[in-house]
């Protein structure tokens, strides 16, 4: 069958922080730019960030990127690639004022500089005190930046394709990337939405757990593309676990309740973040947070009638402070707590906030795979940046804050690649015959099937395995049994069946073409999980393991691009 | 309702933000199979509004100057 064609210089899937900076890149340079999105771009899960954006300004006290750097080699567990956290480090200031001037209504101080809060793991003098660098705009720092991206874009005549959905990449014989498939939600219509360079901005997957903070869109969208369309992912073992979502509905409750001076109690009332970082303390890095509450919930300390959540105390910080620096605070604790925060402590759990894993791409945002024997051959004509992709700047564990300072990095700087990439290769390639085949036989597999499986059954039952097999603490025979299910899972996944097979508006077969994103997200995140023997960052197995153990399927690149090495020790705070 | 009118509002209650999220699901599961008239369109047009200000409502931080949103908003509050 021979599907409608739209053709475009450049294609972005996503229009979240990290696909709106590089769109507006791209279309100021004058190119012709589509964005996709599932919902309208402002609601992009970007708009739920609270906490702020990391970039050493120095505005509240000495600061330099270079410490913003170390900060971001340590946190990652030496796992991050540091010409990419050099990079990002560097280039973080120029892009918080290019988008101070693109309007972004930043908190200030008094001599009218941008205001700066304290985060977990960021410091002065490599590792020494606390730094304020997080920039911020209370506690709508991402719906301020979406919406202030969005605005630039519109002036930029950036054209956007709204509940649209990408289905798979195309690629030809020479592994080239020419665009993708999508289907448009309105009228149920599957098109080849041909690109010369095709941009992948998709966000995170946290759907895969059953508790997470992310959105219901976070669903793994384009690495389930990548990953079928023969593209390896990159450090899919690395989830991170924010210490603070609310317990039992996980709306996050962000790091900058700590950064004001909000800290973690048991049951005893004991403040035991000072046994486990006797400096940082509640503001230490976000794994060693996360894994010194489980281990209180697992020891017996934790609190409320199952002991199986912790406290955060903010209340002798004054309804003032609260109000002013932290006002959401209050409104979600009482309607998911059911407590004043200004009375009362809120109870928190480790729950699933972040991808560290991703597209494997390098620091100019090209999509690098194995080829040969170059473990990092670019894949032409195609890019990736934002949540979706592993750059690699958060290695093992990401730091607050370096998520938004990574889009617009990374966006931008992705952009950049493609508009050269486009100069350098004038002219438009022919699409393959079969360009849509593996869109049109998913969705023809799906229309037929019979005998198959309910998506909300595989998709629960997923989620309950990510989550008992894959959490804080890792042990090496549940993952073993963890892999088994998810692989059990994924072949469920490739039987669903749907019983609405209307065109117009179709969410049951957007569920199940999400499903099949998710599922290669998990399968990934599980294998991955088994296959790395040893606890680095976010992930923590309890079983020993050998220094010959370390799995290498992609070395990490240990030289900066200016500054010294920073060489790797045992993480402390 | 027709069954389309459904998917289509259920898909625009996926947000950027999971509070919105969870308030919009308990709404439609309690609601959603006698949505008619003016509530729905009080719901269209919240739907409209962006992240931050739905929320804002929803959580009362701030009051709803539109009388004509102001039940629904009361029956989001409750959700
Ligand atoms: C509650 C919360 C608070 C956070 N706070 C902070 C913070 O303070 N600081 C920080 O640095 N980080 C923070 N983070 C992390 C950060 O917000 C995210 O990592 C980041 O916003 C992801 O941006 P993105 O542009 O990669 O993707 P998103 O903003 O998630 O956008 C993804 C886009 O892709 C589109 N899309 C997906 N699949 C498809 C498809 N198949 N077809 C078409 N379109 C598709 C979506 O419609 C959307 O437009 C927070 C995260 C959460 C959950």
């Amino acid at each position: 069958m021979a599907l409608a064609k739209r053709s475009f210089d450049a294609v972005v899937v996503g229009a979240g922080g990290a696909g709106l900076r590089a769109a507006l890149q791209l279309s100021e340079s004058g190119l012709s730019v589509a964005v996709l999105s599932k919902v309208f771009p402002t609601r992009s899960h970007t708009v739920a960030a609270q906490g702020g954006i990391g970039a050493a300004l120095g505005n509240m006290d000495e600061d330099s990127w270079l410490w913003h750097m170390y900060d971001t080699v340590k946190g990652s567990d030496w796992l991050g690639d540091q010409d990419a956290i050099e990079f990002m480090c560097r280039e973080a200031p120029k892009l918080v004022y290019e988008l101070e001037h693109f309007g972004m209504p930043f908190d200030r101080n008094e001599n009218g500089t941008v205001y700066q809060r304290p985060f977990g793991g960021h410091s002065q003098n490599f590792g020494e005190r606390p730094v304020q660098r997080s920039c911020c705009a209370a506690d709508r720092t991402g719906h301020a930046m979406l919406h202030t991206l969005y605005q630039r874009n519109v002036r930029a005549h950036t054209q956007f394709f709204v509940e649209w959905m990408a289905l798979d990449l195309v690629r030809d014989s020479s592994g080239q990337v020419l665009g993708v498939t999508a289907l448009e939600m309105e009228t149920g219509e599957v098109m080849i939405l041909n690109a010369r360079a095709t941009l992948f901005a998709t966000g995170g997957a946290g759907r895969i757990f059953w508790s997470t903070t992310n959105a219901f869109i976070c669903t793994g969208d384009g690495l389930g593309m990548a990953a079928r369309a023969g593209i390896p992912l990159e450090d899919m073992e690395f989830w991170q676990f924010h210490p603070t979502g609310v317990a039992g509905a996980g709306v996050l409750i962000t790091e900058g309740v700590r950064g004001e001076g909000g800290y973690l109690l048991n049951k005893n009332g004991e403040r035991f973040m000072e046994r486990y970082a006797p400096n940082l303390k509640d503001l230490a890095s976000r794994d060693i947070v996360s894994r010194a509450m489980a281990t209180e919930i697992k020891e017996g300390r934790g609190a409320g009638p199952h002991g199986d959540y912790l406290l955060l105390k903010l209340d002798h910080l004054g309804p003032e402070v609260i109000d002013k620096r932290l006002p959401g605070i209050r409104e979600i604790s009482k309607k998911f707590a059911n407590i004043d925060p200004v009375k009362d402590p809120i109870p928190v759990v480790p729950t699933v906030h972040y991808m560290m894993g991703g597209i494997p791409a390098n620091y100019l945002g090209e999509v690098v795979v194995p080829q040969g024997g170059n473990p990092e051959a670019v894949v032409p004509g195609f890019y990736a940046a934002g949540e979706c992709a592993c750059a690699s700047v958060h290695g093992a564990n990401r730091l607050g804050t370096n998520s938004l300072t990574d889009l617009l990095v990374f966006g931008k700087a992705a952009a950049e690649s493609m508009i050269k990439f486009l100069k350098e290769n004038p002219g438009r390639k022919d699409l393959p015959k079969d360009a849509a085949e593996r869109t049109l036989s998913r969705l023809a597999r799906l229309d037929n099937q019979k005998n198959g499986e309910s998506v909300a059954e595989v998709a629960t039952e997923m989620r309950r395995t990510m989550q008992s097999h894959c959490g804080v603490f890792r042990f090496p025979d549940t993952l073993a049994e963890g892999v088994k299910k998810i692989r059990g899972i994924a072949d469920r996944a490739s039987r669903t069946q749907i019983k609405d097979k209307s065109r117009v508006f179709n969410t049951a077969r957007l569920e199940a073409l999400e499903l099949d994103n998710l599922v290669e997200v998990a399968r990934a995140s599980m294998v991955s999980a088994e296959a790395r023997k040893e606890s680095r960052g976010a992930h923590d197995r309890s079983d020993q393991y050998k220094d010959g153990d370390r799995l290498e399927y992609k070395p990490v690149h240990m030289k900066p691009l200016t500054a010294r090495t920073i060489e790797p020790k045992v993480r402390t705070y | 309702m027709t069954d389309v009118e459904m998917n289509r509002l259920r898909w625009r209650c996926r947000r950027g933000r999971l509070e919105n999220e969870l308030v919009l699901e308990r709404f439609l599961d309690a609601y959603g199979a006698q949505l008619e008239g003016e509530r729905l369109a009080a719901l269209k047009a919240l739907l409209d509004y962006n992240d931050d200000d739905l929320w804002s409502l929803v959580s009362g931080r701030r009051e709803c100057g539109d009388p004509a949103l102001g039940e629904v908003v009361q029956l989001l509050r409750r959700c």
